[in-house]
């Protein structure tokens, strides 16, 4: 394989209180690549993803054992600073979040709390982010329009353009199409598909083909267990565990 | 079939029924203090201070006082109120301590005035030596207000989506880069609707300001914080109960009951335009 490793999971168990909810996940994630995480639902895909950035630090009594190493270095040692990571981490939620404010500032939000940014350098880059998620077309006459007045497909772009405005290595997508019409779906899996250029993707769907059609590696989880983890063209044509071809062949869900 | 219709109409006639007595009673009591006190109503009684023994003259005093004593109870419960909803709401673990410090406070909105009225003289008057005066009638309604303020301030908080929190910490925000820019703006009117509807209750106790602060009658108005001042529902009560010539003054007791109702009635009207305005604007 030519790929770089970006992100590597080791032994990964994690926990809510005392309920397990990840078991000994062992998953390299390749540099600009798509890793995407298939598996039915109450899975720990969604889990597993939000580990990555250290979203789930801000629920209360959850617990992480063994290593993320992003780069080599472990995210979850004293000496990361978890503000540093999620700005080196990127993510798009499942439901599409703009905040209630202009289209503009909903791009700005990231570069004006990062850092001393000049009111131009902020201009550039949120025109950049809004050219990346293939949104500016659509939104360049009425950017201080308020975000809530786009579509439910352009408001998932807008959360992309969001998260790229804060110039992140890897972007986490957490289910981002399931709230979504089909033809604003095609879209994002376009964006996805052209953000690999430049960007490691991580994306967790429950849609199959989704994951065939976007992504070079799958991972199958189930039950907090990962199956199986292949290039994506394997896990759908010749899935070596017979629980994932179950699942890829539509025998539950 | 007929059956069930029957005991809906019965139904929804008991709730009316019970919506109109609320009704009547409230409009019965302002249409009162409106015809009797109205007649009081003057200029000169507002803009006066009371003479001959308060059988004549205004009121203008006690409409300062209670509004410098709200203003007071405003300057301690307001930040005082918001900042312990953020803690608790935002960065305090939910744990079985931070459930009885919650219900503590639901339960301090439960303890009558004349309470905090007793409290208010040991605490401000003698221990901390403010003396009867206006700081100490405002602190002890500040602590009457506060379980007010911290529990629709923390409503408020609630009301927004757990997803502009996480959206912004994922944008790498500190958590209180989050909350100031993220959540606090969209929180803050309705925070303040909560606040303005204590304020308003504070504005017209009687008992936590008897013994802390409230005067029988001064010609003059405060000069500084540690004056004694008039205050519209302690002047009330004087007038209505403790006067040597009831009879005499009863119009002079219902404009001023005007006086009060107009002043809270007004604080509340403010609470409701700023929630309607919120209402409007809000898109979540």
């Amino acid at each position: 394989m030519d790929t770089q490793p970006k992100i590597e999971t080791k032994n990964l168990n994690f926990y809510y209180g005392s309920k397990q909810a990840l078991r000994n996940i062992n998953l390299v994630c390749a540099d600009r690549h798509v890793t995407a995480i298939i598996g039915p639902s109450g899975c720990g895909k969604s889990t597993f993803i939000r580990t990555l950035n250290r979203m789930n630090d801000v629920i209360a009594g959850t617990r992480t054992e063994g290593q993320i190493l992003l780069d080599g270095i472990d995210i979850n040692a004293p000496a990361v600073d978890v503000v540093e990571l999620r700005k080196n981490v990127g993510m798009v939620f499942q439901k599409p979040n703009p905040f209630p404010k202009s289209i503009f500032d909903n791009v700005a939000y990231g570069p004006r709390i990062n850092n001393g940014k000049t009111r131009s350098e902020i201009e550039e880059i949120v025109v950049k982010s809004l050219i990346k998620a293939a949104l500016w077309e659509e939104v360049n006459d009425r950017l201080k329009e308020n975000a809530f007045a786009l579509s439910g497909g352009q408001q998932q772009r807008l959360c992309i353009a969001r998260a790229l405005a804060v110039e992140p290595e890897v972007i986490l997508f957490d289910e981002p199409c399931s709230a979504i019409d089909p033809i604003a779906t095609a879209k994002i899996e376009d964006l996805i598909i052209k953000m690999k250029k430049d960007y490691t993707v991580v994306i967790v769907t429950h849609n199959m083909q989704q994951a065939a059609r976007v992504s070079d590696f799958t991972a199958f989880m189930m039950l907090g267990d990962l199956i199986e983890f292949d290039k994506t063209e394997r896990i759908f044509t010749n899935p070596a565990n017979k629980l994932t071809e179950d699942y890829i062949t539509g025998r539950f869900g | 079939m007929k059956r069930k219709k029957i005991i809906q109409f019965i139904g929804f006639l008991f709730l009316r029924v019970c919506l109109y007595t609320v009704l009547a009673i409230l409009l019965i009591l302002l249409y009162d203090i409106g015809k009797n006190g109205g007649g009081a109503i003057s200029w000169e009684f507002i803009s006066q201070p009371p003479r001959r023994g308060m059988t004549e003259g205004g009121i203008f005093p006690a409409i300062m006082g209670t509004f410098i004593v709200t203003i007071v109870t405003a300057v301690l419960a307001i930040p005082l109120g918001m900042f312990a909803a953020i803690y608790l709401n935002e960065y305090a673990k939910q744990s079985r301590l931070t459930r009885l410090i919650r219900l503590s406070i639901r339960n301090l909105s439960g303890v009558p005035s004349i309470v905090y009225g007793l409290f208010g003289v040991i605490l401000f008057v003698n221990i901390l030596k403010f003396g009867t005066s206006i700081l100490s009638a405002g602190l002890t309604l500040g602590l009457l207000t506060l379980p007010w303020t911290i529990t629709s301030s923390e409503e408020a908080l609630k009301t927004i989506p757990n997803s502009y929190r996480e959206g912004a910490l994922a944008l790498g925000a500190t958590q209180w880069q989050a909350i100031r820019t993220n959540v606090l703006p969209y929180a803050i009117p309705g925070m303040l609707t909560g606040t303005v509807l204590g304020l308003a209750r504070a504005a017209g106790e009687t008992a936590p300001i008897l013994f802390t602060g409230a005067a029988f009658y001064l010609p003059f108005l405060p000069k500084s914080l540690s004056d004694q001042f008039m205050a519209l529902p302690y002047h009330l009560y004087i007038m209505a109960t403790q006067h040597h010539a009831i009879q005499q003054v009863r119009p002079l007791a219902y404009g001023t009951a005007l006086v009060l109702i107009v002043l809270v009635l007004g604080m509340n009207m403010t609470a409701v335009v700023i929630r309607y305005r919120l209402r409007r604007k809000r898109r979540w």
